[in-house]
């Protein structure tokens, strides 16, 4: 399949090469061309699905990392810790930083890098880490198709580990860093009690906690409530009983920690590679990654349903009562499956 | 599938370069461009121009805005074009701060796209940013 360049935006037309040669070029290392390829991947389209059809072939040595936790937990200062420590060892870290787009402008404030400048080994010029800054966009379901295919991206042309790193609000979010091979859930003092810990979601999904901000008050209760968390999944049976997600504490501004969430990525690997546990997570992945394509193409063809004549005249007798949403559905529901 | 979002937001990378604290400016234009529907790439104080290249590149922006106001943009905005133009890019880099009324024809020589003072209101600002991005290859 030779992927056709993707037609420049009006005025937008620097991104020259081809989806191929831009591919080829980032397998050899160059940023420039992984950043367009990036850019390309952002937008879907058939250039995305064209480097899909490159990257897939190249990918799956990586350790895929996702690290998610609420606004301000310090994830991305985290991850920035993280990220000199790889460089350091010597891999070649990819982090993909998702912060959210405006859902009245579309506009976003991507403030992930400011967090993590202190990634350069001093006496290198530059750093080997490459960190990309994602909104979330608007589109439906865009944000589950760009975001695995931008980590098999950096999967494919080298990159190790590739760190996911986002907000952990929403069903797509919590899915990504779900499909990870290690998800690490950030917690901070202060953000709710035992309760809280023990509601269904985000925390379900972690292989290993951090709770950062440890020097501030309450951290402890953090841990307690997150260790009682863990011992309530023994009791109804929910564990994994040859795996307990450690708790570590951590203040990521002063790099207290670090060495020891790094240890534990590790450890959460090893872990994996017994078992075939990786290989069950990647299954996991890819079936989620599968679905979330097959679930954009159909939001495609529901919106243009409703918006062909049937679909707005179902809609409007909706509206006025005539009919009920549930029948309005049914109506253009069999249209959409070719039932009537 | 057909080449969805066509429309993609600009991405724009904003930062201070070398020692000048005074980032008030930045945060607006920050929430302008937000607010125009672009991606603002946040870089923040105390930047140099090798981490903004590197941003410039990883991030594929669109176009670079730079505040200054500590008066060193004679010196500190051409540098922060060649150091692009060295890794290759073609980023336009618009200066935005304190620029006096006879520096900007340097600037502009020296590979300035677009040079905005106080004063110059929030549709100023966005439409600058936009036809720099698309005059810029």
């Amino acid at each position: 399949m030779t992927p056709p360049e993707s037609t420049p935006p009006s005025g937008r037309a620097r991104r020259r090469g081809s989806v191929d040669e831009l591919y080829a070029e980032a397998r050899k290392g160059s940023r420039l061309a992984l950043g367009r390829l990036l850019t390309l991947v952002e937008r879907g389209g058939d250039a995305a699905d064209s480097i899909s059809e490159l990257a897939h072939t190249d990918a799956g040595q990586a350790h895929i990392v996702g690290i998610t936790g609420a606004p301000g937990a310090g994830k991305s200062t985290l991850t920035g810790q993280l990220v000199a420590r790889y460089v350091e060892a010597g891999r070649r870290p990819a982090v993909l930083a998702v912060d959210p787009s405006s859902p009245l402008t579309g506009g976003a404030i991507l403030g992930d890098r400011i967090r993590m400048d202190d990634v350069v080994v001093p006496g290198e010029e530059r750093s080997v880490a490459f960190i990309r800054s994602m909104a979330t966009r608007g589109h439906s379901g865009g944000l589950a198709l760009a975001v695995p295919l931008a980590a098999r991206l950096f999967d494919a042309v080298g990159y190790d580990p590739v760190i996911i790193e986002t907000v952990g609000v929403g069903q797509v979010e919590v899915d990504v860093v779900g499909a990870a091979d290690t998800a690490v859930v950030v917690a901070t003092p202060g953000m709710g009690d035992a309760v809280q810990a023990n509601k269904a979601g985000l925390l379900e999904v972690a292989d290993i906690f951090v709770v950062n901000k440890a020097d501030r008050p309450g951290a402890n209760d953090v841990r307690r409530d997150l260790d009682l968390m863990l011992d309530l999944s023994h009791v109804t049976g929910q564990e994994d009983t040859n795996y307990r997600p450690p708790i570590l504490m951590s203040s990521a501004l002063e790099g207290a920690g670090a060495d020891e969430v790094v240890k534990a990525i590790d450890d959460h690997l090893a872990y994996l590679g017994t078992n075939d546990r990786r290989l069950v997570r990647r299954r996991h992945r890819v079936r989620t990654e599968v679905r979330a394509r097959i679930e954009q193409a159909l939001s495609l063809r529901i919106e243009a349903e409703m918006d062909s004549n049937a679909g707005t005249e179902a809609v409007a007798k909706a509206e006025a009562a005539e009919l009920s949403p549930t029948a309005a559905s049914t109506l253009i529901l069999d249209r959409l499956l070719g039932r009537t | 599938m057909s080449n969805a979002g066509q429309d993609a937001p600009l991405r724009v990378v904003l930062a201070k370069l070398g020692l000048d604290g005074h980032d008030r400016g930045l945060k607006v234009v920050a929430r302008i461009l937000r607010d125009a529907g672009m991606e603002v790439i946040y870089l923040g104080l105390r930047q140099t121009a090798a981490s903004i290249v590197e941003a410039a590149e990883q991030e594929d922006a669109d176009a670079i805005g730079l505040s200054m106001h500590n008066a060193g943009h004679l010196t500190l905005a051409p540098t922060m074009v060649q150091a692009l133009r060295d890794a290759d890019l073609h980023t336009p880099v618009i200066v935005g701060g304190i620029v006096p009324d006879v520096d900007v024809d340097e600037l502009l020589e020296a590979g300035v796209a677009a040079v905005l003072g106080p004063g110059a209101s929030a549709a100023e600002v966005a439409q600058t940013v936009r036809d720099a991005a698309a005059v810029g290859s």
